[in-house]
């Protein structure tokens, strides 16, 4: 069992056009900013991957990581909770001109169809956006008295998501609040690739702390010393 | 002249109602205010979306941990006895009740309790946040909020006109000249600012003010 990938640009060579890529994080913390710039260095070369529709809980902030994605045209559709940020301008200019579709979903909710996805169960019920604007069209069931909206799971292509430690099983765990999203995520779609700081000996991860069990991981690559969305935006930071 | 309260002293206000041990999400901007003030002795548990409970203040510039942020993205710290989880467990706490109090901001609160909170209308890029799943999660609801809009306008009306963020959740509102409770789809008023008198205060409100026993002075300290 080995799923130690070698390079960034061999670990996402299988992602398509018109793929369905979630990727994890919330904001800057957990996001996956080095495997989304090797994509972005693919497109450049290729013209490939394009028309994605991203699973996030944003919409990038800044020039890097989401956000440079969005600003090479490489996104199509964004389903996400809150697409603002300190720095929301490339979403919003691609938005407000036409240029990208957003299916804007609860937070709690987006969690939960990713959570669903990924667990096999292909609907739920949720007290949340009832009698809202974002209910519009969904069914509705009352249950003890009190209605619920159904939701339909969400599924991807692959997740590109952000770890602490891994070992070649694909076993993870996670650094403080950058864990968010991620393990949901893994689950939840057919090819998941986890880039770690530091690939581990089977073993070294006490399986009581293991957080992503490895049977959710695909392939793992290494990227010490990840950079920050945050510590790049404050320098200005435009990829590449 | 009339004396209102500063965003400072309704987010006392608010605090002075949190229990020692209380679990509590505070929303994004004004809300997060409320943290600040606890009575001494106290101590809430803050739950915040993306995967954090009993997180403490800011650090130190140059110190902040970018893997340690609340849902406002701002750094935090943690406090012992801190827990991380994902972010389906994160909103079962919130959608399952487990959380005491939420309190979050308002455009409108509606008489019936429905709260518009994420939306101004069709301008602009559409944004919700954990919003709509935490006015259904907490045991109870409260909106911190000026009592009026910027040009005078009531926010606390019969029925909101801006899209809904949910329906009839909001339990209790602290405003800066009055706190209210929603009971049976009415505003019930529980505390007044002293130097305004009750025809003043109803002028300021979009729909009937009930009086149901006592109305306390709303009196806070200098912050």
């Amino acid at each position: 069992m080995n799923r130690i990938i070698p390079s960034l640009a061999e670990a996402v060579a299988g992602i398509g056009d018109g793929a369905t890529v979630m990727i994890g994080g919330f904001g800057g913390s957990g996001s996956p900013i080095e495997l989304i710039h090797a994509l972005i260095d693919r497109f450049r070369v290729t013209g490939s991957p394009k028309n994605l529709t991203v699973v996030n809980n944003n919409a990038g902030n800044g020039h890097v990581g989401l956000a440079a994605l969005i600003e090479h045209g490489m996104v199509r559709k964004l389903i996400c909770s809150f697409p603002r940020s300190s720095d929301p301008r490339v979403f919003t200019e691609k938005f407000l001109a036409g240029e990208i579709e957003l299916e804007l979903v609860p937070q709690g909710t987006l969690a939960e169809r990713i959570r669903a996805g990924g667990a096999g169960i292909p609907a739920f019920y949720t007290p949340t956006a009832y009698g809202t604007d974002l209910a519009d069209k969904k069914v509705v069931a009352e249950f003890d008295g009190r209605a619920y909206v159904q939701e339909r799971w969400l599924k991807a292509d692959f997740a590109l998501v952000k770890a602490h430690l891994g070992d070649r099983h694909g076993n993870l765990i996670y650094n403080k609040a950058a864990r968010n999203f991620n393990p949901l995520m893994c689950a939840a779609a057919a090819i998941t690739i986890v880039q770690v700081s530091r690939i581990v000996d089977p073993g070294a991860i006490d399986p009581e702390h293991v957080i992503t069990p490895g049977i959710f991981v695909q392939g793992l690559v290494e990227v010490a010393n990840p950079q920050q969305e945050e510590v790049l935006n404050r320098a200005g930071a435009h990829y590449p | 002249m009339t004396s209102k309260l500063s965003n400072a002293q309704i987010a006392w206000r608010a605090a002075q109602d949190i229990a020692d041990g209380a679990y509590v999400n505070l929303g994004i901007g004004f809300p997060e205010m409320v943290a600040q003030y606890q009575p001494l002795g106290r101590q809430a548990i803050f739950h915040t979306e993306n995967g954090i409970l009993n997180f403490g203040e800011a650090p130190s510039s140059g110190s902040e941990d970018w893997d340690l942020i609340n849902a406002g993205k701002k750094a935090v710290t943690l406090n012992p006895g801190a827990a991380f989880f994902h972010h389906a467990d994160s909103f079962a706490m919130v959608r399952g009740g487990h959380l005491d109090v939420a309190i979050l901001g308002a455009y409108q609160i509606a008489e019936n309790g429905d709260l518009a909170n994420w939306s101004t209308g069709p301008r602009g890029v559409p944004a919700v946040g954990g919003a709509m799943d935490l006015v259904h999660g907490a045991k109870r609801v409260a909106v911190i909020t000026d009592h009026v809009t910027k040009d005078g306008q009531p926010k606390l009306v019969k029925r909101c006109n801006l899209p809904l963020t949910g329906v009839g959740c909001v339990t209790r509102i602290y405003t800066s000249l009055a706190v209210i409770d929603i009971e049976g789809g009415h505003f019930v008023l529980r505390e007044k600012v002293p130097t305004l008198s009750l025809g003043e205060l109803q002028a300021q409100t979009g729909a009937e003010l009930l009086i149901h026993g006592p109305v306390a002075d709303l009196i806070v300290p200098e912050l």
